[in-house]
């Protein structure tokens, strides 16, 4: 419900209204009723604050946001036959839509397939969500993004291109399917050149519109972020890669010429260490502290989360002016490493941005100057109560 | 429970692409209501099917003649060969009855993934085909899809031997379709196979 005195945002930008979950995580049901105001989850550790967060990510296309396996989600004791399922009400900017997402048991108890459904009707393939549906999270995983490997960072800007390019998830799996199909010919010693051509074909024409998508979200979000005003530091970003780096240089389609004549010379090497050496899928996201003039990485804690705060509002700004709505940010322990400024600031943007954004935090007087701004749950045990 | 012919006729239902062990019962108990009207006559339909139908040892295709009346009817175009994944796809396109010429079916696409090579699909036949002199071009309408691509890539390799044309359907702007709707990947299609007016 919404409070007379707190004036309700237009709902047109893009917010869960309401979100029910059956067998998921912790919760053998729970329903919660939203509007398009950020939420606050407030309860003791292990309470289920994060799974829920874990549901909302699952609107979007890929494994969630702890990057899980589907048969791991479902609730432990959970009816046999009986998958884990979100189903949600979201409102876009295009209009009202209804998503039901789970895992398919009637597949088998092990069944990793995820079942899609939009208005009430089966679609094929997760690719589909990222159409109506764009999230973002920060988790304190996410707190070593910049130390660890290039894989977290290139999902992390894999998943920023989604929101504004939906059809660079069906790219990935495209390439990502040729990618494995190639490294399963290979590795059974096939050198059957004209198979092996055909799947290098496919992953150079796709891996080429993915870097391109890539590079050219991180020119806006450069942009975006260069105009960004408080707090919170500013980030030189770039992506680094064969293809992006080429994509510089030479026209598309001269670098997907070239990523085909190194994926053909290096069979042999492929074959022996698995995977392919050069590609899209090797590329990496590289962040810079503008003031203090370091590499990311070797900034504090503190800091890094407050650079990674600073992209991600960057690309909710970017996100509205060019799509209509923010994307729905699903942020985990975000208050752990932020000082007082540092929180005020984000509370004031996300306000300002209209941004759905999900907070979880063990105290509620954390989140004091957000009291009537929000819609505010107490989590406890597996149970959520409107607060 | 019910009787052991009913579950049989059930479970079997169950196995029919769209259907699902509840849309299975709900067939079953409407062919049993109207048995005269419906069961009968399929179950009549469904033996001289059984009975009848072959798959043709010439292009793959499935009709109660081996050769398929599409190989055997003499006023198609003999020089030129379509190239689909499954039966399906040769009935889509000739609903289209805009092809004159021969089909070849291919029975599947490569995938790695699930153990399906060249071997497993009718490519030899389909090079001995396209090597007999009156054949000049093949088009090959495959999907779109990875496999379908990778597939497309193969076979036109495999084809370089033989003294024919390889071409494949266009991709790009649908019939109807806006351009200010299209991803960008089917508009890039669309103006790389773009052609004079």
């Amino acid at each position: 419900m919404v409070p007379e005195d707190a004036a309700p945002r237009p709902l047109d930008r893009l917010a869960v209204t309401r979100l029910t979950l059956s067998q998921f995580r912790c919760y053998e049901s729970a329903r919660l009723h939203l509007d398009a105001r950020p939420v606050v989850l407030t309860g003791p550790n292990g309470a289920g604050k994060t799974n829920l967060l874990e549901a909302v990510s699952f609107l979007a296309p890929g494994r969630g946001l702890r990057r899980a396996r589907l048969s791991e989600v479902e609730r432990l004791g959970a009816p046999a036959g009986q998958g884990w399922a979100v189903a949600a009400q979201v409102t876009t900017p295009f209009g009202e839509v209804d998503i039901g997402t789970g895992r398919d048991a009637a597949a088998g108890e092990r069944s990793e397939r995820r079942l899609v459904r939009i208005d009430g009707r089966p679609v094929r393939g997760q690719v589909a969500l990222a159409e109506h549906v764009a999230v973002v999270w920060l988790t304190p995983q996410m707190d070593r993004l910049f130390s660890e490997g290039a894989s977290g960072r290139r999902r992390f800007l894999d998943r920023l291109v989604f929101g504004f390019d939906p059809a660079h998830a069906g790219r990935l799996a495209r390439y990502e399917l040729a990618l494995r199909e190639r490294a399963r010919l290979l590795r059974e010693g096939s050198r059957d050149d004209a198979w092996l051509a055909g799947l290098e074909a496919e992953m150079a024409a796709t891996g080429v519109a993915v870097a391109a998508a890539r590079r050219e979200l991180i020119e806006r979000l450069q942009a975006a972020i260069d105009q960004a005003v408080g707090p919170f530091p500013q980030a030189e970003i770039a992506v680094s890669g064969t293809l992006e780096d080429g994509l510089g240089e030479e026209p598309a389609l001269a670098v997907e010429e070239g990523l085909r004549r190194r994926l053909a010379e290096r069979r042999r090497q492929d074959g022996e260490a698995g995977g392919a050496g050069v590609g899209p899928h090797r590329s990496d996201l590289l962040v810079r502290h503008r003031g203090k003039a370091m590499p990311a990485e070797l900034c504090s804690t503190g800091e890094q989360k407050a650079l990674l705060v600073s992209i991600v509002l960057a690309n909710a700004r970017l996100m509205t002016a060019e799509r209509g709505s923010p994307p729905l940010l699903l942020l985990d322990e975000v208050a752990a490493h932020l000082d007082e400024a540092r929180r005020l600031a984000l509370f004031a943007e996300l306000l300002d941005l209209g941004a759905q954004a999900w907070m979880t935090g063990t105290d509620r007087a954390t989140f004091a100057e957000l009291d009537g701004a929000a819609t505010a749950f107490r989590v406890e045990d597996a149970h959520v109560v409107h607060t | 429970m019910n009787s052991p012919e009913i579950e049989r006729l059930i479970q079997l239902l169950a196995k029919l692409p769209g259907l699902g062990p509840r849309s299975a019962r709900r067939v079953a108990l409407h062919l049993m209501k109207k048995r005269d009207g419906l069961l009968t006559p399929l179950a009549e339909a469904l033996g001289a099917a059984a009975e009848a139908v072959r798959t043709c040892s010439v292009c793959g295709n499935l009709d109660t003649r081996d050769p398929c009346h599409v190989c055997t009817d003499p006023r198609r175009d003999q020089s030129t060969l379509c190239v689909v994944e499954e039966v399906g796809d040769l009935w889509a396109l000739e609903r289209t009855n805009s092809f004159k010429g021969l089909y070849h079916v291919l029975g599947g696409t490569l995938s790695a993934l699930e153990g399906i090579g060249p071997d497993d699909l009718s490519i030899a036949a389909l090079v001995n085909r396209a090597r007999r002199p009156e054949v000049s071009e093949v088009i090959l309408a495959l999907n779109a899809t990875v496999e379908g691509q990778t597939t497309a890539h193969y076979v036109t390799d495999r084809l370089t031997e033989c003294d024919v044309t390889v071409s494949r359907l266009a991709h790009g702007v649908p019939v109807g379709g806006e351009l200010d709707y299209l991803d960008e990947g089917t508009l890039t299609a669309a103006l790389r196979a773009r052609r004079p007016f």
